[in-house]
């Protein structure tokens, strides 16, 4: 029988970061390299635990020699390797980006949207009025998920998380072409309906809110979440021997989300439904009978 | 054939426990008490026994849910307080016999490989383990395996989710496991595929393992387990030709009569073939708790002190009494079933219960429940009031471990973590170790800890395996996996290598093979119970339910007697239709859910909705006598329709 090889040490490679000499090691992204350089690019498609899927371009740098921007978060390092992260041609690119993004869909709930927008002069209202939007109500059709597609760029993210990449649950893919290409249940099924087994790894892994935890959406339409009020606490799931690696989000002593850290070496950021949801039995605050 | 219908189902719901109760008389209600008279009580009690009737009238169930801090203590109250080595936790329903088989071969219970080496393997064997279900993220691990190329074959009665994945699914009867595993080494051995080099550097007793195997060829071991023989060659070829092999499981395993020597069958085969103590390459059996495994190596069971150190080699147990000031038994204590039955002989009079919830976890309910009924004194220490608690003499509302404590627990690859405080406890609550010192103190002993890394930092004095993880590592490196015997450096994530070893002094105690022979499930079917019954987990429940019943989950559905369409047919049910269950012991009306992945004579329900339908009151109490697990896995029952007496409007 074949054995599967193992990988050997990984080695540094040398490059310039805008005229900056940095090493990086062999096999890791300009994305990576930047980071590792203190240099803050825009990401949105990009998941620091998701193969790069390339699909929203906003993270573009130019590489010396090449003829077309390359995106940073999938394009590896190589020895001798120039890169300019914030020459005028990425910038208009990126621009171009967050304002058809921002014009067609809601990006009110994606982190750090707002200062992108305004640090690259993006103009998404400049298509007019008519511009095409999605438009959709949100899906409320369980306890646990919240699905709004008004918010949803079709990075494709939530896809690979359900997918091959962790979850190997397939309850989503893309349907659809062009526009209307929508991330949906097979024949649009409500959840329920769907192979879905709530994990929650497609919501950890949305960089806009179009997925949400219902606590989440449920505080937000009543105007009471708050995250500069809440505390963020890594701790151990209370279930099976596993030891998945918990980030309790506490609001008013009540826990509201739970996440898991990505680099942890026992979950990678995914947890399953019992993790992921099974903290009510705590907060059962209710009186005993005397 | 009437579809099976989803239902969304809501459980019982468990309120916190805010303020402590007692109970005045034997027939009295338990009422509201305030914190000082409920320890007050709970001391006294504890003492009247023990000056009646000696320390060993005293047992503590302590908590496979609480951090290792909470269980050291537990232990230490038990050991130098009471002074018996009556401690143990539930552990020893769900994977005593893994740790008892583990630790007979190799010195140590834990599991011998971690997660990420199941990504870097060739093959992987899955046996009595729905690990899909039962341990999600875990079988992220082994899918990421799959994706890399490796080949997954399962072993179970059931065509699981977990079988959905694999190479091959091998279909066995219950409780077959030890001809098929004797089958895979008869066939490993007769095909030439036995790694000799390492059993003859590393074992001993392979001439009387091969004697054993020896009859059972895959014919003969295909008329007993049901697997077609060809089915048995292909997996004997594919562990034995792999460059680096696992073997998982979990209680499909554990949960027999003879559940260690059903341990000791698997390990035979990873002794047959060198797969041990190399990267890539092991045993790992799969706990079902949060700290199962931690419990355990904090002395938290009643033949070990903490550090998973004997109590009966006397140097370990005179280094225990210099660091604590007492004389400890030399003699191991009762185990959680042991403790049960001593409870039916009148010698255990006294429990103290934290955390756990054996009037519903215990097979055989019924005879539980009387038993815990029969005690002089019961503390129950708790989150909720439980099944057990309702039964208690005192009631202490304690902290939930994994979310209002500080602390550490242990998972499956022995990694120890850090438990975080995020939120307040509820009203009164307080937690597990402000309480066990609270008792202490009223028991003449002075305890103290400024908090749970104190409580480590004792732990590591007296436990090598832990003494290199400082609270400050444990942060840095995400959890260390024991043995950590340095401040300095980390040690391999694979255990056993020193199996490899020439210099034999480095090499150490050989690994034997254990003779087993095979012992059918105790509850034999006939005629009057013709069905096999098998007990497991869903997805999104878990155990007795009090923790997992508390959320609105969308896959909740109940419980149900689930069978195959052929059984279905021939005891002319429907799915949805109510019928009576019955075993040698007991009797429960479930719902029918019809599930294909079952095979005829074999019916399925879960442990999770005992306030629905007592699952456990059909499962047999019969126990492995190494470790004491009870046979959960195999009850003989019959399906009857239930007379329609009402007349249909």
């Amino acid at each position: 029988m074949t054995a599967i090889p193992l990988r050997p040490p990984r080695r540094l490679v040398d490059l310039t970061l805008d005229g900056e000499p940095v090493r990086a090691p062999e096999d890791s992204t300009l994305l990576d390299a930047c980071r590792a350089a203190g240099k803050d690019i825009p990401t949105l498609c990009q998941g620091d635990t998701l193969t790069p899927k390339n699909a929203c371009r906003v993270c573009v740098v130019e590489v010396e020699g090449a003829r077309t921007l390359a995106p940073a978060c999938s394009r590896r390092v190589e020895q001798g390797m120039e890169v300019r992260t914030d020459t005028e041609r990425a910038r208009h690119s990126r621009k171009v980006v967050l304002e058809l993004l921002a014009s067609s869909t809601d990006m009110s709930t994606t982190p750090r949207a707002a200062e992108w927008i305004e640090e690259y002069g993006a103009e998404p209202d400049r298509f007019g009025a008519d511009a095409a939007r999605v438009d959709e109500e949100p899906k409320v059709d369980n306890d646990l998920y919240v699905r709004d597609y008004d918010k949803c760029i079709l990075c494709y993210k939530c896809v690979d998380a359900c997918g091959e990449q962790w979850q190997n649950t397939f309850a989503i893919a893309v349907a659809g072409r062009g526009f209307d290409a929508r991330i949906s249940t097979e024949h649009d099924a409500p959840l329920t309906d769907s192979a879905c087994v709530y994990c929650g790894n497609c919501i950890e892994v949305c960089p806009t809110g179009a997925l949400s935890f219902k606590t989440e959406f449920d505080m937000r339409e009543a105007g009471t979440w708050n995250e500069a009020a809440q505390t963020e606490t890594t701790t151990v799931c209370a279930y099976c021997g596993v030891g998945c690696n918990l980030t309790l989000h506490v609001q008013e002593n009540e826990i509201v989300k739970v996440t898991s850290p990505h680099d942890n070496p026992v979950t990678h950021g995914n947890l399953c439904i019992k993790g992921r949801f099974g903290y009510q039995h705590v907060q059962n605050h209710a009186q005993n009978r005397d | 054939m009437a579809r099976n219908r989803q239902r969304n189902r809501q459980q019982k719901q468990y309120p916190r426990l805010t303020h402590p109760l007692v109970r005045d008389s034997v027939s009295g209600e338990l009422r509201r008490a305030s914190w000082d008279e409920a320890l007050s009580r709970a001391a006294a009690g504890f003492r009247a026994v023990t000056a009646a009737h000696g320390p060993d009238a005293f047992g503590m169930f302590s908590c496979a849910r609480a951090t290792n801090e909470m269980n050291y203590v537990a232990q230490k109250f038990t050991r130098v307080v009471i002074g018996t080595n009556n401690v143990d936790s539930c552990n020893r329903t769900c994977h005593a016999p893994s740790v008892a088989g583990l630790s007979a071969v190799f010195g140590s219970g834990g599991g011998t490989s971690s997660y990420g080496e199941v990504e870097d393997t060739d093959l992987i064997v899955m046996w009595g383990s729905n690990a899909r279900f039962a341990h999600p993220i875990f079988f992220h691990h082994v899918l990421k395996g799959i994706h890399n190329g490796a080949r997954m074959y399962a072993v179970d009665p059931r065509r699981t989710s977990t079988a959905e994945w694999a190479e091959s699914w091998l279909g066995l009867n219950v409780g077959t496991d030890i001809p098929l595993a004797h089958a895979v080494g008869r066939e490993i051995i007769h095909s030439g595929l036995a790694n000799r080099a390492f059993i003859e550097h590393a074992t001993t007793g392979f001439e009387e393992y091969a004697a054993h195997v020896e009859p059972w060829t895959p014919s003969v071991a295909e008329k007993v387990t049901g697997v077609p023989a060809e089915a048995i060659r292909d997996l004997a070829h594919a562990y034995a030709t792999a460059e680096r092999a696992q073997l998982c499981w979990t209680l499909g395993i554990t949960e027999h009569h003879n559940g260690t020597d059903n341990v000791r069958a698997l390990i035979n085969l990873s002794l047959l073939t060198g797969h041990i103590g190399r990267y890539g390459c092991g045993l790992q059996p799969l706990r079902g708790q949060n700290n199962v495994q931690g419990g355990g190596d904090m002395g938290a069971i009643p033949n070990r002190l903490p550090g998973f150190q004997d109590i009966l080699d006397p140097p370990i147990r005179s280094k225990f009494e210099r660091a604590w000031d007492v004389v400890i038994q030399p003699r191991y204590g009762l185990n959680l079933t042991e403790m049960f039955e001593a409870m039916e002989a009148g010698e255990l009079r006294a429990v103290y219960c934290v955390g756990e919830n054996p009037a519903q976890s215990e097979a055989d309910t019924e005879q539980a429940v009387r038993r815990l009924e029969s005690l002089e004194h019961l503390v129950v220490q708790d989150i909720f009031l439980t099944r057990t608690a309702e039964l208690a003499d005192v009631v202490l509302p304690a902290t939930a471990g994994w979310c209002e404590t500080e602390g550490t627990t242990t998972n499956s690859e022995r990694r120890v973590q850090r438990v975080r405080k995020a939120v307040e406890p509820p009203g009164e609550a307080r937690e597990d170790i402000d309480i066990i010192c609270e008792l202490a103190r009223r028991l003449g002993h002075d305890w103290k800890f400024e908090g749970a890394e104190e409580v480590w930092n004792e732990l590591r004095d007296v436990s090598p395996d832990h003494f290199g993880m400082t609270y400050e590592r444990l942060e840095e490196h995400q959890g260390i996996q024991w043995p950590c015997p340095s401040t300095d450096r980390l040690e391999p994530t694979y255990l056993h290598s020193r199996l490899w070893e020439s210099d034999p002094a480095l090499r150490g105690p050989l690994a034997p093979f254990g003779p087993v022979k095979h012992d059918p499930p105790v509850d034999l079917t006939d005629d009057a119970f013709p069905i096999r019954l098998t007990t497991g987990r869903r997805l999104d429940s878990y155990n007795t339910g009090v923790q997992s019943g508390g959320f609105a989950s969308p896959l909740r559905r109940g419980e149900y007697i689930e069978l195959c369409p052929e059984d279905a047919a021939r005891y002319r049910v429907e799915a949805e239709e109510r019928v009576r269950v019955s075993s040698r012991r007991g009797s429960v009306v479930a719902p029918v859910w019809i599930d294909p992945g079952l095979r005829p004579g074999l019916a399925f329900m879960t442990m999770h909705f005992p306030d629905e339908v007592d699952t456990n009151s059909l499962t047999i109490e019969a126990n492995c006598p190494i470790a004491g697990t009870a046979e959960f896995k195999a009850s003989a029952i019959r399906i009857e329709k239930i007379p329609v007496t009402a007349v249909r409007s």
